[in-house]
């Protein structure tokens, strides 16, 4: 690895935190659960998606354990059932779902338009208290005994035959919905109607874009989930509905409004984290991204195409054969959009002065394991394979390469890339690019070997499997004890860097995005005076003018 | 922050209070007092609220639109006990409560008017209409739901298909649209159609019990004069919450009620 690095920070031994900014503006519990300023809601928000990552992170080394024998030996079927349906519904809808655009997003956003805050101060707010809500409810589930229909609710499993606590994970997650509902709302309208002079749709950062696009799924999917999962809870208790076929309902009905959301959920998922990419790919590369206004549009193709695929989740359940051609077809096209960002990406590295800071390799990391699980995708999106793979390892190994392989590396990415803006510290450099190494090291033995078993037939969702796949679960549950090693270390050197970390200064990166002309952390208001944006975004050019004249100005 | 600011913001106060108090209030001179900090100009904060509740009103559209697809294929399956099930509905009371969410629709256009040319008076007045009008629908939701309950029509233990397999039994209904008496599995997914009507028309009546509420708020407010500035971005975005459940129960008047009638 070269030694050349981008990194430039003030001079150690005179710079200081500036006294005035958004963490120390206000003291005291109350300033912080009654704020309205985004900087401080994301920061409660990383907190609380924190948490929760570690709750389902155990969740996930208790599954691991159990597989590593064949037979049930840690324990029971059915709480290995409760087990994995609790990493699957904490991890999706409590920290995938919000990982990124509610931290990172709304700690940027307003900065990155040239903004004061989002348009919407009290609803984001609400919108974290609606989160906070629907986690307790979701850990009452968990110590009132758990829930085990999967994170999925398959019914009339989860509405007829199942007596676990359905109804209060499916109003958790009614409740999360609308935390995420109000998020994506405030992200378009601040998007929409709070730029700053100057600051047209094509000098936004590809961050924006990207959570512009993820904003779109919100507000029109998780409605309909949210209906949905009203019916489950009325099919419930009530013992009428519509999903259950013993009441003359139709299974298949559920399947469809439940895939129309949690389909394009996945979107929501992986598209800000690509945002997150394209401006750590550009920054430690020294470019402007390659293709702008295609990634701008392949956000907003994503977002589009992602509504009208959701079917590829019932190729095996009974939809029409023609159904499911057009699925399989329009699946693919997906494909296409996420090309062209990974294409664009590469095509920016191309002569690039690339550096490699923890940000980037992380960003690596996503875009190599973000293609395979892209690619994986394609595989289960053709009818033919799919029918083999479905409901096998294959696709648990698909969703994580694209989620934890995807998503993960990319919300570390950003944690990492714009921790100094956050904390006005800079994280620790040589460990946390070890931990980055070891996060892809530990997550490849984790999930690859499950795309062998996939193949060789392992179903998901069982606690016991034929000893004949014992060797390669083996490695699998070594390589989470890596992975989980991986996810530890960024918490603890985080938290040393809090107050030990090297003052970052206005601009560790030489970035050019508009929160990195301001100080770290920001003020409340994030700038003294509203920016007028005068150039291109990724404008490397602008940034070493502007420099120059400080340069000059002050000498 | 001065106390008349309070008032006019509410709660708005709240992320106000974030830029501390000498900032605050030579802020305050140069703006109206209703312009939040965050905003540049009282067009740029009116824009952004009232695009805000457009958006709100997509998610809605699409949170009725899972429960209207559900209701669309049972209906296609079940033609026969969606049709029996649908005469069973008063013509008479669904008629009435339209005429009165529809005049509750202009009493509401009239008050975001009044707001607008600064009318206390008569914005109060029609505050009022409005949540009268409100409230009667309400009351006329509950006298048909409470007929469904005495014919054992509510979904669950105790219903009863009495009135679909045997519909002499039922003289009132009978004697209008003569229906012909159902086979007993087609006769139980009758259980069908009046979950559906109740988990539709509930929803509905879910939102007009937060209108409601939100009326009288606002009646309080309006009262303390907080409409009358010439900040009425509240009154119009609630208008158009308002006439968004309106549109809501003209669907389902024409789907639950009309569409089985011949």
């Amino acid at each position: 690895m070269s030694e050349a690095t981008i990194v430039s920070l003030p001079d150690q031994s005179t710079a200081r935190i500036p006294k005035m900014n958004f963490l120390t503006k206000e003291n005291g519990l109350l300033s912080w659960l009654l704020t309205g300023d985004h900087k401080r809601i994301a920061t409660l928000y990383l907190i609380s998606i924190t948490f929760f990552f570690f709750i389902g992170g155990a969740l996930a080394g208790l599954i691991r354990l159990e597989l590593l024998t064949p037979q049930t030996t840690l324990m029971a079927a059915d709480t290995y059932n409760k087990v994995f349906t609790m990493h699957g519904v904490i991890m999706v809808f409590f920290f995938l779902v919000p990982s990124v655009p509610a931290t990172i997003g709304n700690f940027l956003i307003p900065m990155m338009v040239g903004a004061k805050d989002l348009a919407l101060p009290k609803v984001n707010l609400l919108s974290w208290y609606l989160y906070v809500i629907a986690g307790i409810m979701a850990i009452y589930t968990m110590a009132a005994g758990g829930v085990d229909t999967g994170w999925t609710f398959t019914t009339p499993l989860s509405t007829h035959y199942l007596n676990t606590h359905v109804i209060s994970t499916g109003l958790a997650i009614f409740v999360a919905g609308f935390s995420s509902i109000f998020t994506g709302l405030n992200f378009i309208v601040t998007i929409h109607k709070m730029r700053c002079p100057g600051m047209t749709w094509f000098r936004l950062p590809l961050f924006v874009w990207s959570n512009y696009a993820a904003s779109i799924l919100m507000v029109l999917g998780t409605p309909v989930l949210a209906i949905t999962l009203v019916l489950v809870v009325l099919e419930r208790t009530m013992h009428i509905g519509v999903f259950d076929p013993a009441f003359g309902g139709d299974p298949l009905l559920f399947q469809h409004l439940f895939w129309f959301y949690s389909h394009p959920a996945v979107y929501i998922m992986i598209l800000p984290g690509m945002g997150v990419i394209s401006e750590v790919v550009s920054t430690f590369s020294r470019k402007r991204v390659f293709g702008y206004t295609a990634v701008a549009f392949s956000s907003v193709a994503i977002a589009v195409f992602g509504f009208f695929v959701w079917a590829h989740h019932m190729f095996i359940m009974g939809i029409s054969n023609y159904a499911a051609l057009i699925f399989s077809l329009l699946t693919m096209l997906v494909a296409v959009p996420s090309a062209i960002k990974i294409f664009n990406w590469a095509f920016t590295l191309y002569k690039g002065s690339i550096t490699f800071e923890t940000p980037m390799l992380y960003a690596f990391g996503f875009m190599g394991l973000f293609t395979i699980g892209g690619l994986t995708g394609v595989f289960l999106g053709t009818t033919g394979t799919d029918i083999h793979l479905t409901e096998t390892y294959f696709i648990v190994a698909h969703f994580h390469f694209v989620m934890v392989g995807g998503m993960l590396m990319a919300f570390l990415s950003g944690v990492h890339f714009w921790w100094p803006k956050w904390t006005g510290r800079m994280y620790p450099e040589k460990i946390s690019q070890l931990a980055a190494i070891v996060t892809f090291i530990g997550f490849n033995f984790t999930f690859f070997p499950q795309f062998i078993l996939g193949m060789l037939g392992m179903p998901r969702r069982y606690a016991a499997y034929p000893p004949e796949f014992q060797a390669l679960n083996v490695f699998s549950t070594a390589g989470a004890t890596i992975l989980g090693i991986g996810y530890l270390l960024p918490i603890i050197y985080l938290t040393w860097s809090l107050k030990y970390g090297e003052i970052a200064g206005n601009n560790p990166w030489q970035a050019t995005g508009l929160e990195w002309q301001t100080q770290s952390p920001p003020l409340t208001e994030n700038f003294p005076e509203i920016p007028i944006m005068d150039h291109e975004a990724y404008d490397y050019e602008w940034l070493e003018k502007m420099q120059e004249k400080e340069v000059a100005s002050v000498g | 922050m001065s106390d008349s600011t309070a008032i006019a913001n509410g709660g708005q106060g709240l992320s106000n209070s974030a830029s501390s108090a000498n900032t605050a209030s030579s802020a305050h001179s140069e703006h109206p007092p209703y312009q939040r900090h965050h905003f540049e100009s009282v067009d740029q904060q009116f824009d952004a609220t009232n695009f805000a509740m457009w958006l709100f009103l997509l998610t809605e559209v699409m949170f009725f639109g899972g429960l209207f697809t559900a209701y669309l294929i049972m209906r296609n399956w079940y033609y026969p006990a969606f049709v029996v099930g649908s005469h069973q509905l008063s013509i008479f009371w669904g008629t009435a409560n339209t005429a009165v969410l529809i005049a509750s629709s202009f009493t509401m256009a009239m008050s975001v008017w009044s707001a607008e040319v600064r009318r206390k008076k008569s914005l109060l007045i029609y505050l009022c209409l409005t949540l009268v009008f409100g409230l009667t629908f309400l009351g006329i939701k509950g006298i048909e739901w409470h007929e469904k309950w005495e014919k054992h029509h509510i979904p669950g233990e105790h219903f009863s298909v009495q009135s679909f397999v045997n519909p002499q039994s039922d003289p009132e209904v009978y004697n209008e649209y003569h229906d012909a008496p159902l086979a007993p599995d087609m006769a139980q997914k009758t259980e069908e159609y009046f979950f559906l009507y109740f988990a539709m028309t509930g929803m509905h009546a879910l939102h007009m019990v937060i209108g409601v509420g939100i009326l009288i708020f606002m009646i309080f407010r309006a009262k303390a004069g907080a409409y009358t500035t010439g900040h009425v971005t509240f009154v119009e975005n609630f208008g158009l919450y308002w006439h968004f459940v309106d549109i809501i129960w003209i669907y389902l008047f024409a789907l639950l009620y009309l569409i089985s009638r011949h």
